[in-house]
């Protein structure tokens, strides 16, 4: 290989044409002007290994593990911030999920990642009766992090718990199952449906 | 009433800042017949209220006198300040416009001699000064001012403070009776010289210009730097005086932002680079200046001043449009931010930030008062469709003084075709 086709290779941009090809919003990732509003606006920018105008230049450096394996883009709370000042209107927020989602379906999300195992049982719960059951999502989060840890978060809000009940915001028969969307076959059937969309469109772009 | 002496080989010419007035004397040193209508009660534009050009820290004062010299001399010219284009109708070659005369109160017998000012009472925000002083009621709009002729404010009228600055005026220059006229006369080319103003610092939310009072924009910044500003030269912070020696120049503020203006303003980076000298002129090795940028855009030849600034001790670049401005309990605006060289998070406190306010027109895109091609900045075209309208310096888009006085001399070249050619079919 000449030296010319060498430094081709090293500037090619792989990674950024994958991002563009897989990740929701990816294809705004190349218009970043490395400016620093959207690091500078983010409430929860110092807890980010990498702020997203480092991911974003990470991506044109073709840094693909680092990318995938990192945590900062399941740090991000959708609190909207960056999109609102971005001076070129990129979907910041839209993108950080795309990229979650996409280490997701690779495979690479970080071990105990908090975010991530929430919204595995988000997902979970979701997806058995059509509808969130709030009372199974609340004691599942309680106890994400082990049973003891669970007991004690639980009779720590045991007060706001009971309040709820007392009002009616909480019903504790829905520990038994709990209610279902009117159609649950049905609900199943799009659900089906969009995977497999979703599958055909991964095997289009081949990744 | 006023006469206005035109025919349809007369040029009109819309704005008298540096673009207008350079085209205008143009037109008419040709032997060109011009009328030049100024808004403002006197010529000069934003360059009156400038300290220093850059690159080369010299004083508009200076080629704004000899322009004022040029138009005294010239019998082709006529002024008409306090004035404003209504109205055009007609087609290139053999246009009708209507001009909207606003009253002075005051007539050619005045000698600047300030009596009247003297005698008023009530004060106004002086806008000389973008709001940062105060004006009497009567007043010269700054020392230079062309005409040379003080003003009333149209605020005073019908209070004892008109009564009192007539009373005071030796020479019989103050008429209260004058009111509002529309004057139409015919013109055959029209040169639209309207210029530009600051963007709304208020709009750019985060960085707190409306809440903040030690965040200023560029344009006050200048007039504060100014030996005849509102604080005499002394750079120091509106909240309380205190000297500023810790200042931070944000760039781009409102310019290249999809929320605020699309373009790139240029001139701001050369302006705060000028900027950067009028502090460490005054503080010396005591002064601490902030440049926040997302890149330098000194373009061209003008590179060198860039380097020249670069190597003053006390200024500092920090790669990095700040995310916000909040205010510390001393009153002290912090800026906050995430560095791009490093990807560092910054919270930095300083005693003043100046903001690099863009350039927009100033003729509201919506509310033109002729038909005219405009871009989506609201820029004027150079389109056929214009017929005989012409836009000189930044009406047609953002330019530093040197680019729209070159652009208005091409414009004064369009205008001048097209009365020759009028010339031409009546010969």
């Amino acid at each position: 290989m000449s030296t010319n086709q060498a430094m081709v290779e090293k500037y090619r941009n792989n990674f950024l044409k994958e991002v563009e090809a897989n990740v929701e919003e990816g294809e705004w990732v190349k218009m970043c002007m490395q400016c620093g509003v959207c690091s500078g606006s983010c409430p929860l920018g110092k807890f980010w290994d990498h702020p997203p105008q480092e991911i974003f230049m990470m991506i044109r450096a073709g840094k693909r593990d680092e990318v995938l394996t990192s945590s900062s883009m399941w740090m991000c709370t959708s609190c909207y911030n960056c999109i609102v000042r971005c001076p070129r209107e990129l979907p910041i927020t839209h993108i950080m999920h795309g990229l979650a989602h996409y280490a997701k379906r690779l495979g690479l999300v970080p071990q105990n990642q908090p975010t991530a195992k929430f919204a595995q049982l988000f997902w979970d719960n979701l997806m058995k009766k059509g509808r969130v059951n709030e009372l199974k999502l609340g004691m599942a989060l309680y106890f994400m992090n082990g049973f003891g840890e669970g007991v004690k978060v639980a009779m720590k809000n045991q007060k706001l718990g009971m309040n709820m009940m007392k009002t009616g915001r909480m019903n504790p028969m829905e520990i038994l199952g709990g209610h279902a969307v009117k159609d649950l076959g049905g609900f199943h059937k799009v659900m089906k449906k969009a995977q497999e969309l979703e599958d055909a469109r991964i095997a289009k772009h081949g990744a | 009433m006023t006469e206005v002496v035109a025919t349809n080989e007369t040029i009109l010419v819309v704005g008298g800042g540096i673009s207008g007035m350079t085209a205008a004397l143009e037109a008419a040193e040709t032997g060109k017949q011009v009328v030049l209508v100024e808004k403002r009660p006197y010529l000069g534009g934003r360059v009156s209220q400038l300290y220093k050009y850059f690159p080369k820290l010299c004083f508009p004062t200076c080629g704004l006198e000899i322009n004022q010299r040029r138009s005294k001399m010239n019998p082709n010219l006529t002024i008409l300040t306090m004035a404003e284009v209504v109205d055009l109708k007609g087609e290139k070659g053999n246009y009708t416009a209507s001009v909207k005369l606003s009253p002075r109160y005051v007539n050619d017998n005045c000698t600047a001699c300030g009596d009247c000012e003297k005698a008023v009472e009530a004060q106004f925000d002086d806008e000389y000064n973008y709001g940062l002083g105060k004006r009497k009621g009567a007043y010269l709009p700054y020392r230079m001012a062309h005409p040379q002729r003080y003003v009333l404010d149209p605020r005073i009228i019908g209070t004892p403070d008109a009564d009192k600055a007539k009373a005071a005026c030796k020479y019989n220059a103050i008429d209260l009776e004058m009111s509002e006229e529309v004057v139409n006369f015919p013109c055959g080319a029209m040169i639209w010289a309207t210029g530009w103003k600051p963007y709304d610092a208020a709009k750019i939310q985060p960085y707190g210009y409306d809440r903040i009072a030690n965040v200023i924009t560029s344009v006050e910044f200048e007039r504060m730097a100014d030996p005849s500003g509102p604080t005499g030269g002394k750079i120091v912070r509106p909240s309380d005086g205190k000297e500023a020696k810790s200042v931070a120049f944000i760039q781009c503020a409102g310019s290249r932002d999809r929320n605020h203006l699309l373009h790139c303003s240029r001139i701001c980076c050369m302006a705060s680079l000028k900027q950067c000298t009028y502090v460490s002129d005054a503080y010396g090795a005591d002064a601490d200046i902030s440049v926040y940028y997302i890149d330098i855009r000194a373009i061209d030849r003008i590179e060198d001043f860039y380097e020249k600034v670069k190597a003053i001790q006390q200024v500092k670049f920090i790669k990095s449009k700040p995310a916000s401005i909040v205010a510390d309990k001393d009153g002290n605006p912090v800026v906050h931010g995430v560095d791009t060289e490093g990807y560092k998070r910054f919270a930095n406190a300083h005693d003043l930030v100046v903001l690099a306010i863009g350039m927009e027109p100033s003729v509201d895109k919506d509310s033109f008062p002729v038909d005219i091609v405009l871009n989506r900045e609201g820029f004027i075209e150079a389109a056929p469709e214009n017929g005989g309208v012409f836009a000189a310096g930044s009406a047609s888009d953002a330019l530093d003084v040197n680019r729209a006085v070159q652009h208005a001399t091409g414009a004064a070249l369009r205008a001048i075709q097209v009365v020759n050619s009028v010339a031409r079919a009546e010969a």
